[in-house]
């Protein structure tokens, strides 16, 4: 059997499974990946790899007495085996006060994030997609480093109770990161999508390039206060350091930039410009993701940030039901809302400013105000009356995107982007900011 | 790291955005199941052979198998309550081999004599399949095959053999009291890691390796409720290459600090340290705020590694600076040519920086790297001079070495291995000088303890730098403590403002335990040894802000 199965085989392995079951309560979680990567660099790839696995994960319970087995091996065998271990874990298990019992049956909403152009990706298709790119570069005698990595795979689950899902998904991530032989110039593109018959590597290679030798001969300009157009690439690894934090049980216990003096939460509350809107849909057509979490809930379109107003926080069913109110999973997707205005548009309307086309190392400095720290890095500009006159030098920055959020002067067209700190797709608009915070120059190129 | 197999242990409930941070390899099993012996060392190195056989047959010219039992135990609380007990073993063989001057890979879970020899079939077919991309033939430093030798972590108690029972008392009692002490909320986790490495090679070297680290941690939060702020402090202890004796809390092992602190050589008291964290978190939500300006810095040994890890030990790996790293985690500063001009002025005359998979207790000690390389000690900063960088086998070459540093690793037997970060530490002072002789030398400055933000460019120049306590120090004296400190440097300039080390007696070390490098990403654990080290004139920010 293969591993990637389809939705009749998952119900019908998964069913099977339960059948050893012997808890009050047993929910059994599958997925099947198929993932390949070509990665190189100075010209000259460097490792390639391909992985296939499959797991099946348990969970038994008897009363509150939790235990989880997980199994690689798929044979009857060891179906019953992982079954088995998972029961005699629970048994071993103290109580958890937490537990809150499997789900009933729910209703999902319908997502597509399979497609077969991804999932029949072949090592001479990544191979042909890659020398696509590095044929450019090695043309103009720069370096490249540049990684690519595909995923096909499915997740499914059955629990106790009859709740059944299955959701199958393909991804292909493509960064790359262009430098002029002298170390002078650098440039960078990640590219991110469901469908591989989206993705133009020589396209997206000729955004690098275009930045790395663009980005020779910067100059540097005193650290402070900028009016900031953040790529979305750049806007990304600020933004989801929100979508981290928004769970409500740390609001609650008074230790995240939620929480408000008196012990209260700033649910409610308006707490960016009122033009910022960030939600999460699993059914969007750029962003598609499972309609479903690992226990089960369904995912719903929900209102994080509504016209500046926090809408939604993160409650597991454990701390909803603590609360008396309804359990709203972590998203497995995020959007933030925009404008129509293109990049061109919003560096055209600039009177004075800073591009910045990527953010890097981003640390969290403060939880409490989600301060941040981080560097530009690979194409930095300087914009005079609306045309961007010379690169500069790198800046580190501190800044909390609570605080940049409310100082946005414009957001642009939303597209997909992949996070160079998680890893994570979204949907991201450019945006203008003013009086964002450089506090020093870096030599880094 | 692999995003699946972390994703399995967040069970249930949670959505992609909420991964956890902490890697599991492999299925999760019994306590029990971890104490079981892994096959025998003879049956061992027969699949080996096959591997080494299969390989030269399809027309490798070189080979090496790692058949890898990986172990893991993480224990995680929270006040009360147990959150999770992982125990996880992933068991497989990962063959590497060089065929028509080109690398290639294949690793399988299937270890049996006909899973091994498909699988050394297969790492042949994608060296020849990638050749047509390579220009160059990888050339290898010469090894000389060791034979048959074995090499154990000396660990004095298997953190495996005791009870799951004993570590939760252990850390329910962390917990207890720090909440009795002012902590509003606190976590506490022992995280335990053994890799049984058998390494065979076409060179002749038949290598068994028992590796065993350990790491206890905590964090305490302490919260103002009213005045809704909130403060934490991290667990000052170490992850270490030892068993559970590193919990004993040795009274021999402890150094005592200014006001109260304690800072923990190769023996660490859990309780201890919970109990003055959640005291210096509570003093931390009324502290006051530094007065942003150039300071003084004493750092202790806690701190200084990070300092060390991201400022000298990213930036001598030579795969950064060649460009391999270039993608993702960037290229370096420190170039060849300031190496080849032997007078690049890396730091002052009293930095000298040594790399080594030889400390004892340490992360990196271990007896062979994983591509068969004896462990060493050897400079990377000599009186302030960059002399060397961290290199491997099939590198070593570009910087004129005729055998490789021994710091090649992969983070799993389905991973494939490549240059990581050994040990790197900064030699002790040759004067005597302890940590109170140094403050009182000080006019105006800051004394920081414990690791906190860190942030550094992808050619490591520009680097920002929390901690987990500061205190003033004004002419001699500490005076208090500070919040909201962070300060910014530019390595070179930082290294050479480094005026005073203390002696050998205040030396500790300091720890990653999941360093992370690499595309898909992998993790290693390396340690940084210092004594508390003092630098001059350092550019110190106010990261307060109101939202």
């Amino acid at each position: 059997m293969s591993v990637i199965l389809t939705e009749a085989e998952a119900k019908a392995l998964l069913e099977k499974v339960l059948k050893y079951s012997k808890a009050d309560e047993c929910e059994i979680n599958i997925s099947g990946e198929k993932r390949g990567n070509l990665r190189y660099a100075r010209n000259e790839v460097s490792t390639s790899g391909s992985q296939i696995t499959q797991n099946l994960i348990v969970q038994s319970a008897f009363g509150k007495k939790v235990g989880v087995a997980t199994t690689n091996e798929f044979s009857d065998d060891a179906f019953e085996k992982v079954v088995r271990q998972s029961e005699e874990l629970a048994k071993l298990a103290p109580e958890n006060p937490e537990y809150v019992g499997v789900l009933t049956p729910q209703q999902y909403k319908k997502s597509s994030g399979f497609f077969d152009s991804t999932a029949g990706i072949t090592p001479d298709f990544r191979a042909d997609a890659v020398a696509k790119s590095l044929e450019l570069s090695r043309a103009q005698n720069l370096a490249a480093a540049g990684f690519w990595e595909d995923t096909h795979g499915y997740s499914a689950m059955l629990n106790s109770k009859k709740l059944f899902a299955y959701y199958p998904s393909t991804d292909v991530n493509f960064s790359l990161t262009v430098r002029t032989p002298d170390g002078t110039g650098s440039g960078y593109v990640a590219k991110g999508f469901s469908d591989v018959s989206k993705l133009d590597t020589e396209a997206a290679t000729k955004i690098a390039i275009q930045k790395s030798t663009g980005s020779v001969g910067a100059k540097a300009l005193e650290p402070g206060k900028y009016t900031v157009i953040l790529e979305p690439t750049a806007a990304a690894v600020l933004l989801e350091n929100i979508f981290f934090n928004m769970d409500a049980r740390s609001a609650d216990e008074g230790r995240s930039f939620l929480s408000k003096q008196g012990g209260k939460t700033k649910l409610g509350d308006k707490i960016v410009d009122e033009r910022v809107n960030i939600y999460s849909d699993p059914a969007h057509p750029e962003l598609p993701s499972a309609p479903w979490a690992g226990d089960g809930q369904p995912m719903e379109r929900v209102n994080w940030i509504e016209k500046g107003v926090v809408k939604n926080m993160a409650y597991s069913r454990y701390w909803a039901q603590k609360k008396g109110v309804k359990a709203v999973p972590f998203p497995n997707n995020m959007i933030v809302a925009g404008g129509t205005a293109t990049l061109e548009e919003m560096i055209a309307s600039t009177k004075q400013g800073i591009l910045v086309t990527k953010l890097w190392y981003i640390r969290e400095v403060d939880p409490q105000t989600l301060l941040l720290t981080g560097l530009t890095r690979d194409g930095t500009f300087y914009i005079e009356n609306g045309k961007i006159k010379h690169p500069v030098k790198n800046f580190r920055f501190n800044e909390s995107p609570v605080i940049m959020l409310n100082n946005l002067e414009t957001l642009g067209k939303p597209e997909r982007v992949v996070s160079t700190e998680s890893n994570q797709n979204y949907m991201m608009p450019p945006m203008k900011i003013r009086e964002f915070t450089f506090s020093s120059l870096s030599d880094a190129v | 790291m692999k995003r699946r197999d972390f994703m399995q242990m967040t069970g249930m409930g949670m959505g992609a955005l909420m991964l956890p941070s902490v890697p599991i390899f492999g299925n999760t099993v019994s306590s029990e199941h971890l104490l079981e012996p892994g096959i025998d060392v003879a049956l061992k190195k027969r699949y080996a052979d096959i591997a080494l056989n299969a390989t030269k047959s399809k027309g490798a010219t070189y080979t090496d198998v790692r058949i890898g039992r990986y172990l893991q135990q993480f224990v995680f609380t929270r006040e009360k309550q147990v959150q999770n007990i992982v125990n996880a073993e992933s068991f497989g063989v990962g063959i590497r081999v060089i065929a028509n001057g080109t690398w290639g890979f294949s690793a399988t879970s299937d270890v049996t004599s006909e899973g091994i020899a498909k699988c050394a079939e297969t790492a042949v077919a994608i060296a020849k399949a990638n050749s047509k991309f390579q220009k160059d033939p990888v050339v290898l430093a010469p090894q000389k095959g060791v034979g048959d030798v074995t090499w154990k972590t000396p660990i004095k108690k298997n953190t495996f053999e005791i009870p799951t029972a004993e570590k939760i008392d252990l850390l329910m009692k962390v917990n207890g009291k720090a909440m009795e002490n002012g902590a509003g909320f606190v976590t506490s986790n022992i995280f335990s890691v053994n890799e049984q490495k058998y390494f065979a090679s076409s060179d002749g070297s038949y290598i068994d390796q028992d590796i065993h680290r350990i790491w206890p941690t905590f964090t305490v939060t302490a919260i103002d409720k009213a005045a809704g702020k909130f403060k934490t402090r991290g667990a000052l202890s170490s992850p270490m290459g030892m068993g559970y004796e590193y919990l004993d809390g040795l009274a021999s092992e402890k150094i005592a600090g200014p006001n109260g602190t304690v800072g923990y050589r190769s023996s660490y008291d859990m309780v201890e340290d919970a109990i003055l964290a959640a005291k210096q978190a509570k003093e931390k939500l009324t502290t006051k705020t530094v007065l942003p300006g150039k300071y003084d810095l004493v750092l202790d040994p806690n701190h200084l590694g990070l300092t060390i890890h991201e400022s000298v030990g990213h930036p001598t790996e030579l795969d950064r600076v060649l460009g391999y790293e270039a993608n993702y985690a960037g290229t370096s500063f420190a170039t060849l040519d300031k190496w080849e001009s032997k007078k690049f002025n890396y730091g002052s005359k009293l930095v000298n920086i040594v790399a080594d998979r030889i400390q004892p207790h340490t992360l990196g000690a271990v007896g062979f790297d994983d591509e068969g390389v004896p462990a060493k000690e050897w400079d990377i900063i000599k009186d302030g001079i960059l002399v060397n960088y961290q290199a491997i086998r099939d590198q070593v070459k570009i910087i004129g070495g005729k055998e490789s540093n021994g710091c090649c690793y992969a983070d799993n037997w389905d991973s494939v291995q490549f240059q990581r970060m050994p040990n790197i530490s900064l030699r002790p002072g040759t004067e005597k000088r302890s940590v109170l002789d140094m403050i009182k030398g000080v006019e105006k400055g800051i004394y920081i303890i414990g690791a906190g933000s860190y942030s550094i460019d992808q050619q490591r120049y520009n680097f920002q730098f929390g901690g987990q306590v500061f205190y003033e120090i004004k002419k001699g004296e500490i005076v208090g403590m500070l919040d909201d400190v962070a300060y910014q440097s530019n390595t070179q300039e930082f290294w050479n403002s480094c005026s005073q080390i203390c002696d050998k007696d205040d030396y500790r070390t300091f720890g990653s335990f999941f360093d992370g490098k690499g595309q898909p990403s992998q993790i290693s654990a390396v340690a940084h040894g210092s004594a508390t080290t003092r630098f001059d004139g350092v550019n110190v920010i106010n990261t307060g802000r109101k939202i």
